[in-house]
């Protein structure tokens, strides 16, 4: 079984200051933005299964990429470390590591999306 | 232009991301900072976008659907044209050469995720200074384009006006062969040709100093005064003068014209030549012996008038004698290791010019196997002119305008040069003018001229200066005479020469009598009446000849009559015209 590397593991979940920067520049459109985040982030894993189901190295390549891209601009690193391993997976060919990758990239939106749901409900 | 740099409003920015949220956060960040933003969300979107509203600022993500980033790219600066449209991709890109790919397809600079409030607004600013740089550069250079275009119309009209003035005059007469750039009004060289109205012709070639608007600017003036007093019947001394006080007043210090003005007379088969600055020229014999004519005076409008010299060099020709006038050109043409040409080259061109070959050609071939493929040859001006028997010259024109008016056809004057006024004053074109004044006698004026100045080279040099024509015989005697003439002239004191002129008018024509006295000693004129058509030499009587060869033949055969009146010292000559063409000069 392929082993996340342990460098994501030092990231925080979620970059509390980035976020306090977007609440403060978003004002009341943060909760859009997070809810959009959300949505488009469900979609995004999603796609990532579809590519991976039909053996499609490249789409799941550009999907791990936009994935990354927005998770580090909402602030939260670890996703956006995850994202970045399943793209180099992605773009080396090695779709048979990028199902262990998928299921890390999975649980750990699961965390930060509780986490953040839980802020705006705050 | 001022304004443009100092542009500081609100920016249009086109933001181009197929991630909803990221597109938000950028969209906010540039907004906040006062900008208006219009969104994409692929590639072909954005193009459209760019199209419709022209934004100033595109961000850009790299990879998109349907368009990637890159192709959008190319795109919009195509459609952008001359327009600087900073492109600034969005990008979590991390490995050199996909951030180069970017790069090479337009892109002007990248900005990566996570955004940054800070670096976005420092980025935005930044190219909106190189933006407003490029429009300002870019008007500059329109600015630019259109003044030149302004500039060269300019010239073009100011050419025309030039051409008009300074027409070449009688350069295609068949003994003269020259090479001049087209383009030498804005090199300041000069190349003029001007019939006499006695028969012979003058020359001026010339290089002024410096180029373009200020030198043609110069060549002005002295064509008009040129072709002007040349064609009046001035001689070329006075042109000069004239010339030189012209220049002097009107062109700024540091401006002059080198030049070489040459007279030529193929009646007599002589030239006289004056030569202020331009290289040596040459009179090559037609067995190839050389005669230097080096400069020997200042340039025109450099002297004032009073310390001008107009003093030229008297040279006796012969039938394929040729004369051959180089600007600085030549001589300063260049190589390709930038040597140049020099005098000791075109010595030895001149030295070995094959038989058959002209001078003209030889020097040309010379300078142009020199130079290689270099294009100097714009800049230099040559002249050859051969000395001809008159006969074979016919059909000069100078090319100035005739007036229509009409004159004066009976009327009568008398007209008297006396004491020291003989020394210095010409009064041959002020008395031709009178006589041009009528319209039957215009195409005559190389007839009228003639009659005129032989009466008065009869009785000044002759009668008044008891010269012996007899010396010209000789070349020895040709420079003596020319020199003693000045001498004499020079001490002239207590003479006069009075001309009468009557004109009438006749059923098919006009007549006019001209009557030449002077206070010499005069001769007796009856021994030369049983010579009469000789062209050779006049009777050989000790005091001087009156009326050697030519003069005499020439008059007669112009003339109805002509008749020597007391002691020989007033001619009267009658000369008749008809509306019919004038006769060849000859």
């Amino acid at each position: 079984m392929y082993k996340v590397g342990l460098v994501m593991n030092e990231k925080p979940h979620l970059d509390e200051k980035a976020l306090a920067e977007l609440q403060d520049v978003m004002e009341d459109e943060f909760d859009i933005l997070i809810s959009t985040y959300l949505s488009d982030s469900r979609d995004r894993i999603e796609a990532l299964r579809s590519a991976l189901r039909s053996a499609d190295a490249d789409s799941f390549t550009r999907s791990a990429h936009s994935f990354k891209g927005s998770s580090v601009n909402i602030g939260a690193p670890r996703l956006g470390a995850i994202c970045m391993e399943a793209e180099v997976a992605g773009r080396e060919g090695r779709l048979g590591q990028a199902d262990n990758i998928l299921e890390v990239m999975e649980r750990e939106f699961n965390t930060i999306s509780n986490m953040l749901e839980r802020t705006l409900r705050a | 232009m001022e304004e443009a740099l100092v542009e500081h409003g609100a920016l249009c920015v086109l933001i181009a991301d197929d991630s909803d949220s990221d597109r938000m956060i950028l969209k906010t960040l540039v907004t906040r900072q006062g900008h208006d933003v219009i969104v994409a969300t692929d590639g072909f979107e954005a193009v459209e976008q760019f199209r419709a509203h022209r934004p100033q600022i595109v961000l850009l993500d790299v990879m998109m659907p349907r368009m990637d980033g890159m192709e959008a790219a190319r795109q919009i600066k195509a459609l952008a044209g001359e327009t600087l449209v900073p492109i600034i991709f969005l990008t979590s890109l991390s490995d050199a050469d996909a951030l180069a790919r970017c790069l090479e397809s337009g892109g002007d600079d990248f900005l990566s995720k996570p955004y940054n409030r800070v670096i976005i607004e420092a980025k935005i600013n930044a190219f909106n200074r190189m933006r407003l740089m490029h429009r300002t550069l870019t008007q500059q250079r329109d600015l630019i384009h259109a003044r030149n275009r302004q500039l060269l119309n300019e010239q073009e009209v100011a050419k025309r006006v030039f051409d008009n003035v300074a027409h070449t005059g009688c350069l295609d007469a068949s003994n003269i062969r020259y090479h001049a750039s087209p383009q030498s009004i804005f090199n300041g060289d000069i190349l003029f040709a001007c019939p006499r109205p006695s028969g012979g012709m003058h020359i001026l070639i010339g290089d002024f100093t410096g180029h373009g608007l200020p030198a043609a600017i110069g060549a002005m003036p002295v064509a008009e005064i040129f072709y002007g007093m040349t064609s009046k019947g001035f001689s070329c001394e006075d042109v000069l003068r004239e010339i030189n006080q012209k220049l002097k007043r009107i062109l700024s210090v540091g401006m002059f014209c080198c030049a070489v003005f040459i007279d030529a007379d193929f009646h007599l088969n002589h030239v006289r030549v004056w030569n202020g600055g331009l290289p040596d020229g040459y009179l090559i014999r037609r067995d190839g012996r050389r005669i230097a004519l080096p400069s020997a005076h200042l340039p025109l409008g450099v002297v004032s008038p009073e310390r001008f010299a107009a003093e030229v060099v008297h040279l006796r020709t012969e039938p394929g004698d040729t004369l051959l006038i180089a600007t600085d050109g030549v001589l300063e043409a260049e190589n390709e290791y930038g040597e140049m040409f020099g005098e000791g080259r075109l010595r030895q061109v001149l030295d070995n010019v094959d038989n058959g070959l002209e001078a003209f050609d030889a020097l040309m071939a010379g300078v142009g196997t020199f130079t290689g493929t270099q294009r100097v040859q714009d800049d230099l001006t040559l002249l050859s002119l051969v000395m001809v028997a008159s006969e074979q010259l016919t059909d000069l024109t100078n090319g100035l305008p005739q007036s229509a008016l009409h004159g004066p056809v009976s009327w009568q004057c008398s007209y008297e040069v006396s004491d020291k006024t003989l020394g210095h004053f010409n009064p041959l074109p002020l008395l031709l003018h009178i006589c041009m004044e009528v319209p039957g006698l215009r195409r005559r004026s190389g007839e009228v001229y003639t009659l005129l100045s032989e009466l008065y080279t009869n009785a000044l040099e002759h009668g008044i200066l008891k010269l012996s024509s007899a010396w010209k015989n000789s070349p020895e005697g040709f420079g003596q005479y020319y020199a003693e003439r000045e001498r004499r002239l020079a001490e002239v004191d207590g003479h006069c020469i009075r001309f009468s002129l009557r004109h009438t008018a006749t059923p098919t024509g006009g007549e006019l009598r001209l009557s030449c006295a002077d206070t010499g000693d005069g001769f007796d004129h009856q021994i030369w009446h049983p010579v009469g058509e000789r062209s050779g030499a006049g009777p050989d009587s000790p005091d001087g000849v009156r009326y050697a060869g030519r003069g005499l033949a020439l008059l007669r055969r112009l003339c109805e009559s002509l008749e020597f009146v007391g002691q020989g010292n007033e001619v009267e000559v009658v000369y008749r015209w008809d509306f019919s063409e004038p006769r060849a000069q000859g």
